[in-house]
């Protein structure tokens, strides 16, 4: 019978050297393999005087104890080291740049055709299409602008055939008489689109995007028209404070009618909307004509409301700053990937319309 | 029109300054376009004598002049006009001037070795007229005395532009706006009197209106004045002629000019000498021509309205007169024409001829027919002040009586258009400032519309014209209310918008591109489409509506292939043109991706974008969009425009109802077309109308949630098959086998050659089979083996590769 105490000082010490695995499960098997030095001695255990035999048992226990724990001690930091080790290896140069993605962008045409229609969600108003081929009844004559009128010159109209009845839609204001024909009043909608006028000079070209909004109920006056305005141009710019101004103006297809001028200052070069001491004129409206009205088979004396039309293109310029209307067609990469919107940035009035 | 202050005070007594006018003007709906000054800018021109004119030493074309302009030296300029000469009395600009015309600034210049201080001006180096060739020749009786001075009379002076709208046919003269103007609270309106003519003789000179169909003058009222003496026209008058950015000619001519702008009311002065016997108005025939004032030709068309004589047409009526009755300096007998003609007519002759004048541009939008005789009064007056003569009674012919309008207001009507109320008594005011006549009866308003407003017709009408004074931020604001009653999009407008986001998220960048396009392009692309075709376009490469999304996309694709980029990803989302009825067009989004994916990365082996890279793009963005990918079936049916080889259409499902995408590499021979040199080009073209809504919505779907936690089986076949056999034909057998077990199929290795027969290609699938019930055993997954092999084998003639 061997010295419990010796066996365990001495391994204790051999554990403290620098082992490696296969040393540390050599002195394991020595120890506690089938003939090991702590496994015989648990055989010579009946052996033992009885009276000595329970202190035998209690240092037996304890030396095991001890020298496993050490064991898988020594083990685990073994193993540690070697993953260490195999890690130090692995390492690479993180800085190195990722695999290569591509980002995607929405023009900011669509984008703000977007923000428009959140906006205008908001206080009810659903969205209406029309053609961009329309004819000439549709886009002159029942907006109350027959073909002598002087205001046909303002545009330059593209035509499709000789007899000029085609054409392509020089406003969106015939979406206007589209949706009334086809339904019922109350109406209450916007329509954007893609509009076309033989123009083309730095600040036109022959095809811009128009936004039009009608809505028509019983008792919708001027006021109603004002505080609509206020408040799409208030989001739109997303300022507390707006400043505006309603100007009498001239449309066939309304009565009255008014331009809409919004304060402006320049500041650093850039433009700022809200305050100022200049104007900037950002839309045509009125109260729809009694004429038109009864041209879609709606009674004016029963039905009222106001129409508006906004060039979208300008509003895009104005809210992020592009300076060259002719740039948005060009499809110039730099431009699109400059000024294109992430298309996860969706135009919401919760999280907002921009960021 | 443009206006001065000192004009408009001639009509209106008014305590405001130049800018509460200007503003007070915008507020009436007469928008000031802007504010130019004419004074600073004329300030330099200077009356100036030609000394001395040699040939320039070293320029046969050019000469040095000795300039006289009123100092102690002569300057000396060098000028290349070839009626420079000694003698003549010109306009001199010095150093620093600006020229109006071109607004370079002068400045000391060696021309040809000589030194030359400033420039001796052309007529229209100074916007005075077209005339550029020589310079001005000022008549030296008028001029010997004033060398030095001042050309152009100096004022602080500006000119203020308003845009007037078409309807304010009244406001297209200065006293038309002064009485917006005094109806606005700017002041009064002041009451012209004419001096009382002696209308000493009978208007000698016969004048018919024919009677005709469609006769557009409907009265033609004229004075004789005999015996005058035309001339230049005095300081004050040609100064508002100048004004006005015209250029003073003679009296009699300033004189018609300045009436049409003062009185909105436009004149004719003829010859009386050159007419041949009298004046006929009637209706042209066609070819018929004559020579107008603006020393143009014209061919006549049949009914427009001419005044003629009995030699032929003289004039067209209410828009341009011709030469050969035209008043000049010796002119001894003049006839004043103040006429009405009707819009319509004025407005389609000179579309037809493309001529645009003053008087067209008021005769279209409607002048009052009853100044004809107000017309004829003033201009006789001015006539006989400055040129002498002995004044005619007036003739007036008319073929129709002028009835002014009359309608009746019921003045609560202002309330419910407007939002808030003004008094009946304050609109009689309004209303009668504006020349309107009111009479009360009992809750309504018998109105009389002046004859000087053919724009109002209704009562609505009026409450404009009383807002509009009123002012339009009287208007209260209401705000809106938050209420929604209906979507704002409809399922065609989302998937609209749900597609345009989806394709960009695939990193394509969109672009928007013109409707319009190259016929020569858009032929590449069409197809069965028709052409359709602009009759006006803009210019001839934008002649066609596009038939196709490409049409443009693809140049200005090539466009930014040539700006150095490679590996692009453009989409656009719009219309293509199938007809030129309304609604003959289709939304299309189609994309073009070109170059290499992972181009000299690091990490990854670069390759070319293929045919599969855009059919992923494609079928995600459709999955995305809530279509079942399982149930697209795909062809190779394409257009020409696609790689015959390369390329697929996508339907919602095996029934091929209707094709919702194309995809695959673009036609070679499109690319050496278009001088495209690309790497590598594939595109793709989503039919957004073709797609039908999916069936159940999202909403729908979610609800039948299944799942299975038994174990899955994963079994891999190898079958050697037709080449031409379709790998979508194979996974459908296999899915069919049994619909519930075999959970998905996928093709991971697709080969040919070695080993396998000519004309053959072996395909290998991963096939995953699970059961929602039950944990399968080993006979479970064997029986499905061995049916998922017989079914391939007796339905394709394929053999599995053991």
């Amino acid at each position: 019978m061997l010295d419990i105490k010796k066996i365990k000082s001495e391994f204790i010490l051999k554990l403290k050297e620098n082992l490696n695995l296969n040393q540390v499960n050599q002195i394991k098997t020595d120890l506690f393999g089938k003939n090991g030095l702590i496994s015989s001695q648990f055989k010579q255990l009946g052996k033992v005087a009885e009276e000595e035999r329970k202190k035998f048992a209690s240092d037996l226990n304890l030396a095991k104890e001890e020298l496993q724990n050490l064991i898988t001690k020594n083990i685990d930091s073994i193993e540690i080291n070697e993953i260490n080790q195999k890690l130090e290896k692995e390492k690479i140069d993180v800085t190195l740049p990722e695999r290569p993605f591509v980002q995607g962008k929405i023009h900011p045409v669509s984008q703000v055709i977007d923000e428009i229609s959140s906006i205008f969600s908001e206080i009810g108003f659903s969205v209406e299409e029309g053609p961009d081929i329309e004819n000439e009844y549709n886009n002159f004559t029942a907006l109350n602008t027959p073909d002598n009128h002087p205001a046909r010159d303002m545009h330059d109209t593209f035509y499709l055939d000789e007899k000029k009845e085609l054409l392509l839609r020089t406003h969106t204001s015939p979406v206007q008489i589209r949706t009334m024909l086809n339904d019922k009043p109350p109406f209450k909608i916007i329509a954007p689109g893609r509009t076309y006028r033989s123009d083309s000079d730095p600040t036109h070209t022959p095809m811009f995007h128009q936004v039009e909004g009608l809505h028509i109920d019983k008792n919708i006056n001027m006021g109603h028209l004002k505080g609509c305005l206020n408040y799409f141009i208030k989001e739109f710019f997303e300022v507390d404070k707006i400043k505006m101004r309603f100007r009498p103006s001239h449309f066939p297809f309304t009565e009255p009618s008014a331009e809409v001028d919004i304060g402006y200052e320049i500041k650093d070069g850039k433009i700022i909307i809200g305050g100022g001491d200049k104007w900037l004129e950002v839309l045509g409206c009125g109260m729809v004509h009694p004429n038109v009205l009864k041209n879609v088979k709606v009674n004016p004396d029963e039905f009222q409301g106001y129409a508006f039309g906004i060039g979208i293109d300008r509003l895009a310029m104005l809210k992020y700053g592009i300076n060259d209307l002719r740039a948005f067609f060009d499809c110039d990469y730099r431009w699109l990937n400059h000024f294109g919107f992430d298309p996860i940035d969706v135009p919401t009035n919760y999280r907002g319309l921009s960021r | 029109m443009k206006i001065t202050i000192n004009w408009l005070k001639e009509h209106l007594d008014t305590n405001l300054n130049e800018n509460q006018i200007i503003d007070k003007l915008t507020d009436v709906g007469l928008e000031v376009e802007g504010v130019e000054s004419q004074s600073g800018e004329l300030d330099n021109f200077l009356i100036a004598k030609i000394l001395k004119a040699e040939k320039h030493p070293d320029a046969d074309k050019l000469r040095v002049c000795d300039i006289d302009i009123g100092k102690d030296d002569p300057v000396k300029v060098v000028c290349g006009a070839q009626n420079a000469k000694e003698g003549l009395f010109t306009i001199y600009a010095p150093p620093g001037a600006v020229v109006p015309k071109n607004q370079i600034k002068l400045a000391v210049s060696k021309i040809r070795g000589v030194t030359s201080y400033g420039m001796l001006c052309s007529e229209s180096e100074l916007n005075l007229s077209n005339e550029s060739d020589g310079i001005i020749e000022l008549l030296p009786e008028k001029y010997n005395k004033k060398i030095g001075k001042n050309y152009f009379p100096k004022k602080s002076l500006n000119i203020i532009d308003i845009s007037v709208t078409p309807n304010r046919a009244d406001c297209l003269g200065v006293r038309g706006i002064a009485r917006d103007l005094a109806a606005a609270g700017a002041g009064t309106l002041k009451n012209k009197k004419e001096k009382k003519l002696d209308k000493k003789n009978k208007q000698t000179v016969s004048v018919k209106i024919e009677n005709e169909k469609n006769q557009a003058c409907t009265s033609f009222g004229s004075c004789l004045i005999t015996g005058v003496k035309n001339t230049e026209s005095p300081e004050w008058l040609k100064e508002k002629i100048i004004s006005l950015g015209q250029k003073p000619i003679s009296a009699i001519v300033d004189i018609t000019n300045y009436v049409m702008f003062d009185l909105n009311r436009p004149l004719h002065a003829y010859d009386v000498d050159k007419i041949d016997k009298g004046i006929i108005v009637r209706n042209s025939k066609k070819n018929e021509t004559f020579e107008a004032l603006d020393n143009k030709e014209y061919k006549l068309d049949n009914e427009m309205c001419v005044i003629s004589d009995a030699s032929g047409v003289l004039g067209l009526g209410g828009i341009i007169g011709g030469t050969r009755t035209g008043t000049e300096l010796d002119t001894k007998n003049v006839l004043i024409e103040s006429a009405y003609f009707s819009p319509r007519s004025i407005r389609k002759s000179s579309k037809k001829l493309n001529i645009d004048t003053d008087a067209k541009f008021r005769f279209e939008r409607g002048i009052d027919p009853l100044s004809i005789e107000q017309g004829l009064e003033r201009a006789a007056n001015l006539i006989q002040e400055i040129c002498g003569g002995i004044v005619s009674e007036f003739d007036i012919q008319k073929i129709e009586d002028v009835k002014k309008k009359s309608l009746k207001f019921n003045p609560s009507l202002f309330e419910k258009i407007t939002g808030f109320n003004i008094s009946k008594k304050e609109m009689i005011i309004i209303l009668n400032n504006l020349g309107f006549e009111t009479k009360e009866d009992k809750e309504l308003l018998n109105i009389t519309v002046p004859s000087w407003r053919p724009d109002i017709f209704q009562e609505v009408d009026l409450v404009e014209e009383l807002v509009r004074i009123k002012g339009y931020d009287q208007i209260k604001m209401i705000e809106p209310e938050k209420v929604r009653n209906k979507p704002t999009l409809n399922l065609k407008q989302k998937l609209f918008h749900f597609l345009q986001r989806s394709i960009a998220s695939k990193g394509y960048l969109e672009a928007i591109t013109w409707s319009f396009t190259d016929s020569k392009i858009n032929k590449l692309f069409i197809e069965d489409n028709k052409e359709v075709k602009i009759v006006n376009p803009i210019s001839s490469d934008l002649d066609v509506l596009r038939s196709s999304i490409f049409s443009n996309l693809i140049i200005h694709f090539n466009n930014n292939l040539g700006r150095g980029f490679k590996d692009l990803l453009v989409f656009e989302i719009g219309p293509t043109f199938s007809g030129l009825q309304p609604g003959e067009q289709q939304t299309v989004a189609g994309g073009l991706r070109s170059g290499k994916l992972a181009r000299q990365s690091w990490l990854e082996k670069e390759r070319l974008v293929d045919v599969f890279d855009v059919k992923s793009d494609v079928i995600k963005s459709l999955v995305e969009a809530g279509y079942n990918k399982d149930k697209l079936y795909i062809d190779d049916e394409t257009p020409s425009y696609y790689h015959p080889g390369k390329s697929g259409r996508i339907f919602l499902n095996k029934g091929k109802e209707k094709v919702v995408a194309f995809f695959g590499d673009i036609h070679p021979a499109i690319l050496k077309k278009l001088h495209i040199k690309v790497e590598a080009l594939v595109g793709f073209e989503m039919f957004l109308d073709n797609l039908k809504q999916p069936k159940k919505s999202l909403k729908d779907q979610k609800t039948q949630y299944k799942y299975s936690d038994f174990q899955k089986s994963e079994r891999d076949f190898a079958f050697v098959l037709d080449r031409n056999f379709k790998v979508q034909e194979l996974i459908e057998i296999i899915s069919n086998v049994d619909k519930e077990l075999v959970r998905s199929v996928k093709v991971f290795d697709v080969y040919e050659g070695t080993n396998i027969p000519e004309g053959k290609k072996s395909i290998a699938l991963n096939v995953t089979i699970q059961s929602l019930e039950k944990t399968l055993i080993e006979d479970d997954l064997n029986k499905i083996n061995q049916l998922i092999i017989s079914a391939v084998e007796s339905k394709t003639g394929a053999k599995i590769r053991s």
